[in-house]
């Protein structure tokens, strides 16, 4: 707390328990890790469609699969689920509820370091022999269960475990902090009601985090077991592997997938909770109306968390479940179609026919409804195990879960940066500055035509059969020295993958214009007034703002009177009522039934 | 914490009657048990938090302890559900016959022994957890008058700790005696989840003891009387948690074999 105004770099940045500089820390990592995703996904891009680029010969295929995980691996842990959640978690809950600090400033710090940890452990297991883990972010078992099964199963898997590991320790520690903080740090007035969906969003994503990785650190334990200590709970009896045929116990590697996948699917909805409760209140905000239907948000929001832990058996239609489970799984995953369509429709409501006000973090929450919308409409498709059983493991896949999850999270991501950076940059020495506009429309909108031109023609050729992890489409031989049937159909999708090639090294670089605009702005961006946005919620509270403000004794006390996004139109236009300003007129009706009490 | 769902009545201030030196802190005694205020409709939740009176740190730990057993729970449902699937695997061997790998490991006898200096130690940490909370020794303590509290507590903790490390003594010679009848963590299906099982359990019961050890060592160092009581009080469900799941656990090995 104190260690704001230190001079000591080292307390101030690194052994620090302020919840605000751990946010930061978070997205800094988050940052760092987004980068060398993206870098590896753009080579893999490019190995597709030119082997012989810029290397003078193909990458090995298991090293393609070492990038391929890699990239999963760390965009979905270390980028989706520590960004939104440890991050603006961080940075903005404790403001966004009235509270001073979160529950466990110490606990708070361990988790971010272990996090870093866990990413230094993932990276390094790129140089150990036999490089890193090749078994994408699922690692099923028997390969990953047996070190000798290939490259990247040995050592590099061991390091791939104990870093996912580490990363649900710290994940699960981060989410009782969460969850203790909204719980019991709530300033006076702000009933559960009035908690804004961004709250919410965090709420519901602390606790999968915390019946999730718990179950996942469960089922790495058994794997370790099962790789170093003889025993064998994935491992079925007579498995040949390598050459070695494997006598133990009736062992199950379908059990891993029920274990990893109750952890998996869920991680997911970690990853994408907060973005729809901010996509909730950037609408409302920008466009001055009441979240259309708020409690029914909440309940949307509950909903999917809830349904999010009952439908992971949709991952694994083709690995040999009862067809009849197959039908349960398909049916509760369908489900959460009803809560996700009620969520935009809520969105269209809010903004329907108001005027809003486009800026450019409110362009990137319309992005996320656009988004959210065509990647959610293959879910219904991908959920039918029949069409599963064609479309498993291809690039159809690939392009539902880039669209809603990724690029979804993304923009999310991005509005949330353009909406807060004045909370990120303010000092006690002055106020916050907002990023570029311009440049953050020519951002948006570079990055809306570039998510598209990638992810939608994957759809295509996902359906003509291209399939996930596959290190190389061309001059895949067949029998007599012609091209295999395989590399035929293949071949026909090179002119589509071309273009996702272009399309993927555009979108990258109209990142860079993102990037010059956050370095830009953290220096020479304008100044922003206190509540820039006209916002309602509690971190534009004048006393929350700016940012690292007051030692945390003298903040006075905040009271919330009314639920967020409340906007009155009077003769001189829009007026916003943040939460935290009384309402005259309903104090003196108060004041009346008070002095009415009986002494 | 606003405990309400619904905002009725949040908007109101309360009144302050300066007049009658009621500065708004609460006035006078009795304490209003149901809001935890000075009376007088003083409600502590209307406080900022971190003014909201004397166990607002403890209820705080309280739950983040729970939620942790929460997790941690999961952990083991994770771990009891695998047993049931590979308890009920089995294949074909080459001659087609149905093949059935799954051994049930008898438990060792000094288990139930266990389980029963478990549940007693279960007995003295809430012993020792009530004598944190004991009113007039806690207004002795806050008067000045010793520290009849830390006196009162400290032979419970010694016992649960003793109890502990006899809990952890019995689980070894158990593992020891599977070990003479040579059925290892690598032997069979079932070896592998008894060792696991009992093992994993093991690791919880160790952190638990060092947790009374922090407790222990904290009634001697810390001054403060809230810090001493969420350690015990923290250490204490903890430890109810962990005995509360070996008799599941112990259940399940002894008769769901």
């Amino acid at each position: 707390m104190t260690s704001i105004r230190s001079k000591n770099f080292f307390k101030t940045y690194i052994a620090t328990t302020d919840h605000r500089t751990i946010g930061i820390q978070y997205l800094v990592l988050a940052l760092i890790s987004v980068a060398i995703g993206t870098l590896l996904s753009l080579l893999m891009r490019i190995h597709l469609v030119w082997p012989t680029w810029p290397l003078s010969h193909p990458i090995l295929p298991e090293d393609y699969l070492a990038i391929v995980t890699i990239h999963g691996t760390i965009m979905l842990f270390f980028v989706l689920t520590t960004a939104p959640q440890a991050g603006f978690g961080n940075l903005i809950l404790p403001a966004q509820i009235g509270a001073r600090s979160m529950a466990f400033p110490v606990l708070n710090a361990s988790s971010f370091w272990l996090t870093a940890t866990a990413l230094l452990i993932l990276l390094s297991s790129t140089f150990v022999p036999g490089g890193a883990a090749i078994s994408g972010w699922t690692a099923y078992p028997p390969l990953s269960a047996v070190p000798g099964a290939g490259p990247g199963q040995g050592l590099g898997m061991d390091l791939w475990l104990v870093s996912i590991a580490l990363f649900a320790i710290a994940t699960t520690a981060s989410s009782i902090n969460t969850l203790t903080t909204i719980i019991r740090n709530r300033c006076h007035g702000m009933t559960w009601e009035r908690l804004p969906l961004t709250v919410w969003g965090w709420f519901t994503a602390a606790i999968l985090s915390l019946i999730a990785f718990s179950v996942v650190l469960a089922a790495i334990l058994l794997l370790l077991c099962d790789r170093h200590a003889g025993t064998s709970f994935f491992v079925p009896n007579g498995d040949l592997v390598s050459g070695v045929i494997h006598h133990g116990g009736d062992g199950s590697p379908l059990l891993w997938l029920h274990l990893f996948w109750f952890f998996g699917h869920p991680e997911v909805y970690i990853a994408i909770l907060p973005g729809l409760g901010l996509t909730s209140m950037l609408l409302a905000n920008f466009s001055h109306r009441k979240v259309f239907a708020y409690r029914t948000m909440i309940t949307t929001t509950l909903l999917i968390g809830f349904l999010g832990i009952l439908l992971w058996g949709h991952h694994m239609f083709v690995a040999g479940l009862n067809p009849f489970v197959s039908s349960a799984f398909s049916i509760s995953t369908t489900a959460i179609a009803l809560p996700a369509s009620a969520k935009v429709l809520s969105w269209l409501a809010t903004i329907w026919r108001s005027k809003p006000q486009y800026t450019t973090a409110m362009l990137f929450s319309l992005g996320f409804v656009s988004l959210f919308v065509t990647g959610g409409l293959t879910g219904p498709i991908l959920a039918q195990p029949i069409l599963d059983e064609y479309l498993h493991n291809t690039f159809f896949v690939v392009a539902h879960f880039h669209l809603i999850m990724a690029m979804a999270g993304v923009f999310a991501l991005y509005a949330a940066t353009y909406y807060w950076f004045p909370l990120i940059t303010a000092t006690t020495k002055h106020p916050g500055r907002l990023m570029s506009e311009p440049l953050g429309h020519l951002h948006f909108w570079l990055t809306l035509i570039g998510a598209y031109a990638v992810f939608l023609p994957m759809h295509l050729t996902g359906l003509a059969g291209e399939p996930r992890h596959y290190a190389q489409l061309t001059g895949i031989p067949g029998p007599g020295g012609s091209l295999s049937p395989t590399g035929l159909l293949l071949a026909q999708t090179i002119p589509l993958n071309l273009h996702i090639t272009y399309a993927a090294i555009f979108l990258a670089t109209a990142q860079l214009l993102f990037l010059f605009n956050l370095f830009r702005s953290l220096r020479k961006g304008q100044f922003a007034t206190s509540n820039p946005w006209r916002a309602t919620t509690l971190e534009w509270h004048p006393a929350m703002n700016p940012f690292p403000p007051i030692p945390a004794s003298d903040i006075p006390v905040i009271t919330v009177h009314r639920a967020p996004c409340h906007y009155e139109s009077t003769a001189n236009g829009d007026t916003s009522l943040p939460q935290w300003t009384s309402d005259p007129v309903s104090q003196i009706s108060i004041e009346d039934t008070t002095n009415a009490k009986p002494e | 914490m606003p405990a309400i769902i619904t905002p009725n009545k949040t908007d109101q201030e309360r009144k302050r009657r300066l007049e009658d030196h009621d500065g708004g802190s609460g006035r006078r005694p009795p304490t209003d048990k149901r809001t935890g205020g000075g009376g007088d409709g003083d409600n502590w939740n209307d406080r900022s938090h971190g003014r909201r009176g004397p166990y607002e740190r403890l209820h705080r730990y309280r739950m983040g302890i729970f939620f942790a057993l929460a997790s941690d729970l999961m952990f083991f449902v994770a771990i009891v559900s695998t047993f049931f699937v590979n308890q009920s695997a089995s294949h074909l061997n080459v001659y087609n016959h149905f093949v059935d790998t799954w051994v049930p490991t008898v438990i060792p006898p000094i288990l139930w022994l266990n389980t029963v200096v478990l549940l007693i130690s279960s007995g003295t940490i809430e012993m020792a957890r009530r004598t944190m909370f004991h009113e007039t020794d806690v207004m002795d303590e806050w008067l000045g008058l010793g520290k009849p509290i830390t006196r009162r507590a400290l032979p419970w903790l010694s016992a649960t700790i003793v109890l502990g490390f006899l809990f952890l003594a019995g689980q070894w010679i158990a593992w020891r005696q599977l070990a003479s009848q040579h059925v290892f963590f690598r032997t069979n299906q079932s070896s592998h989840f008894f060792y696991l099982i009992t093992g994993v359990h093991a690791v919880h019961l160790f952190i638990g003891i060092a947790a009374l050890i922090a407790a222990f060592t904290g009634l001697y160092v810390s001054r403060q009387l809230e810090n001493r009581q969420i350690l015990v009080d923290s250490t204490a469900w903890y430890w109810h948690a962990m005995g509360l799941l070996w008799l599941f656990l112990f259940t399940l090995l002894a008769f769901f074999q």
